[in-house]
């Protein structure tokens, strides 16, 4: 069934359609909608799950780890500032292995105090552990969080959703719902490798000497390590049910390209529009785009990207005091490529706070890399008024 | 691709107005896009809502600056904002207004102009109050009426479907509104 839908409710979609059992919130703009709508699901019995209201996104984080540890599936959602607040939470997820899984609503952090989107709030929390997916459409959100379960409980590590404020969030556009009894096949009941149960007692967030922390710690990079794997087997066995598929990364009339965009989000949908245009009057230009932020592609992007001879990395974010965020990881996986296979990486801060991205900008963008001046700084910062 | 940008205050509808235009052309198989403009609303204030419509899907994520047509909801917004910045020549300007669209002789000459007095039309049917009628659906059933935008059967259908209460009454507002429509003289030159 087709429906025009906002993208918060395809998150609301993606939960109920997962079953989820606990959900625990807390709410902020743009989120609220999100739990908004899963709370009135609750209410009139189309989803059979505990909300459990709490009074800060740190509780509402810490909620979901006692469900997960209980054996049951998890949900929350929030945006910015509550992300930053759930921090020592989100350590805690990963270090338990539980498998919640969170959307987060991408706002800038403040102050200056914003709403609007900017991925700095979830990359800020790059290194907890948490596998991180960013959605370009609506459709792609709500598939994201059904496979987001499957994901988090195969690797038992949390899954973040992550999507534009308002670009997705707010914005209606249609969407297709999968039957329930597909996905009920796809995910079905959670079976905890782990859990609380009086019947099987086990030790959980007990103290780990110098002697065995590294173990665990090592233990979680592996899962990482195979979520590459698994992150693709769950997108085939999805495309399979839905005929939809999305990729860790996808090229985007990459071929013969000179010069490639690297992408995420939103600025992913509006940046093929201007490769669409461009390439109609024989300009060989191309995008990958990046869905999967942790664990990092690294593998698919060195294969994607080696032998481009230009590259522009669309940072909507910023790691004040170095660069755009995408860009510096992506250098770093770049970098042990043969000289003559690597590309020149360019890095572009732009869209902060919400600023609009229009075609016009990435076009300015593509046409400066195509001078192929020195590159002076990491991060050239779009349409900033110094 | 055809983009619109709705106009009116806080509590009048106007996202609501975008939204269920959105699922009445998807009823007829397009491809649309509705959102807010993207801030903070507050009751009274001027509220500014978005859409796209295409036969592709539709890729541009980012805010619509020079759309091809309006919808005013609230005809003092008309003097208050700059209602028709970045508007397209040629395109419709669609006025909820008990004035005759011959009135508004500043838009005439460049635009399409239409009128409507759908809160009227909206008070007559009970919905929303005297004082701030909600009057939507009424200006959505009057868009249908233009010619070439949607059809008025798809959008009562989308009423139908997403409005939570008084779904006739609504309906009823939006066949009135589609019948009341008044188009200025230079509008019927510039569409034949």
């Amino acid at each position: 069934m087709k429906k025009v839908m906002v993208g918060n409710h395809a998150v609301s979609w993606g939960a109920r359609l997962a079953r989820v059992e606990v959900i625990s919130a807390y709410p902020i703009t743009p989120q609220t909608q999100v739990v908004e709508e899963l709370s009135e699901m609750c209410a009139d019995g189309r989803l059979a799950a505990r909300f459990i209201k709490v009074e800060s996104e740190h509780s509402a984080m810490a909620a979901c780890i006692g469900a997960s540890a209980a054996g049951a599936r998890a949900f929350t959602a929030t945006s910015s500032q509550g992300l930053a607040l759930m921090h020592e939470m989100l350590h805690w997820a990963t270090g338990g292995r539980h498998p919640v899984v969170l959307a987060n609503i991408n706002r800038a952090l403040g102050p200056g105090w914003n709403i609007w989107t900017d991925q700095t709030d979830s990359l800020s929390q790059r290194d907890t552990g948490w596998v991180q997916l960013y959605c370009e459409t609506n459709q792609e959100v709500l598939d994201t969080t059904v496979m987001a379960f499957r994901l988090a409980e195969t690797v038992d590590l949390p899954v973040m959703i992550v999507l534009d404020a308002f670009y997705l969030s707010h914005t209606a556009e249609p969407v297709d719902i999968p039957d329930q009894e597909v996905v009920d096949v796809f995910l079905p009941t959670r079976e905890a490798h782990r859990k609380l149960d009086v019947n099987d007692p086990h030790a959980f967030g007990a103290l780990v000497r110098p002697d065995s922390y590294m173990e665990m710690r090592w233990q979680q990079q592996e899962a990482m390590d195979r979520t590459h794997d698994v992150f693709e087997a769950v997108e085939r066995e999805w495309q399979r049910l839905t005929g939809r598929r999305y990729g860790a990364i996808e090229s985007y009339r990459a071929r013969d390209a000179d010069l490639l965009l690297v992408t995420s989000g939103t600025i992913t949908s509006t940046a093929r529009s201007v490769i669409d245009r461009r390439r109609e009057r024989g300009d060989a230009v191309g995008l990958v785009k990046v869905k999967m932020f942790r664990p990092f592609p690294t593998a698919a992007l060195r294969a994607a990207l080696s032998g481009v001879s230009r590259v522009a990395v669309l940072d909507r974010n910023v790691s004040v005091g170095h660069a755009g965020i995408f860009a510096e990881e992506l250098r770093s996986a770049l970098y042990d490529l043969p000289p003559d296979d690597r590309p020149r990486v360019q890095g572009f801060v732009l869209g902060l706070g919400g600023r609009d991205v229009t075609p016009a900008v990435i076009d300015r963008i593509i046409d400066a890399v195509r001078e192929d001046r020195p590159i002076e700084r990491e991060d050239l910062w779009v349409g900033v008024n110094p | 691709m055809r983009e619109l940008r709705f106009h009116g205050r806080g509590g009048q509808g106007t996202v609501v107005a975008s939204k269920v235009l959105a699922d009445a052309l998807f009823r007829e198989g397009r491809e649309v896009q509705s959102f807010p403009a993207f801030g903070v609303e507050r009751r009274g204030a001027p509220v500014t809502a978005f859409l796209r419509v295409d036969d592709q899907p539709i890729r541009l994520r980012c805010e619509i600056t020079e759309p091809d047509d309006l919808i005013v909801l609230d005809s003092t917004l008309v003097d208050a904002v700059d209602v028709t910045a970045g508007l397209r020549p040629g395109g419709w300007v669609l006025i909820n207004s008990h004035r005759p669209p011959e009135d508004y002789t500043a838009l005439t000459d460049r635009y399409r102009v239409a009128t409507v007095d759908a809160s009227r039309i909206a008070t007559r049917h009970g919905l929303g109050s005297k004082t701030q009628p909600i009057v939507n659906t009424a200006i959505l059933g009057a868009c249908a009426a233009l010619g070439g935008i949607v059809r008025l059967e798809s959008v009562c259908d989308a009423i139908r479907d997403s409005v939570p209460l008084h779904q006739e009454e609504n309906v009823a507002a939006a066949r009135e509104a589609a019948a009341a429509v008044r188009l200025a003289p230079q509008a019927e030159v510039l569409h034949a």
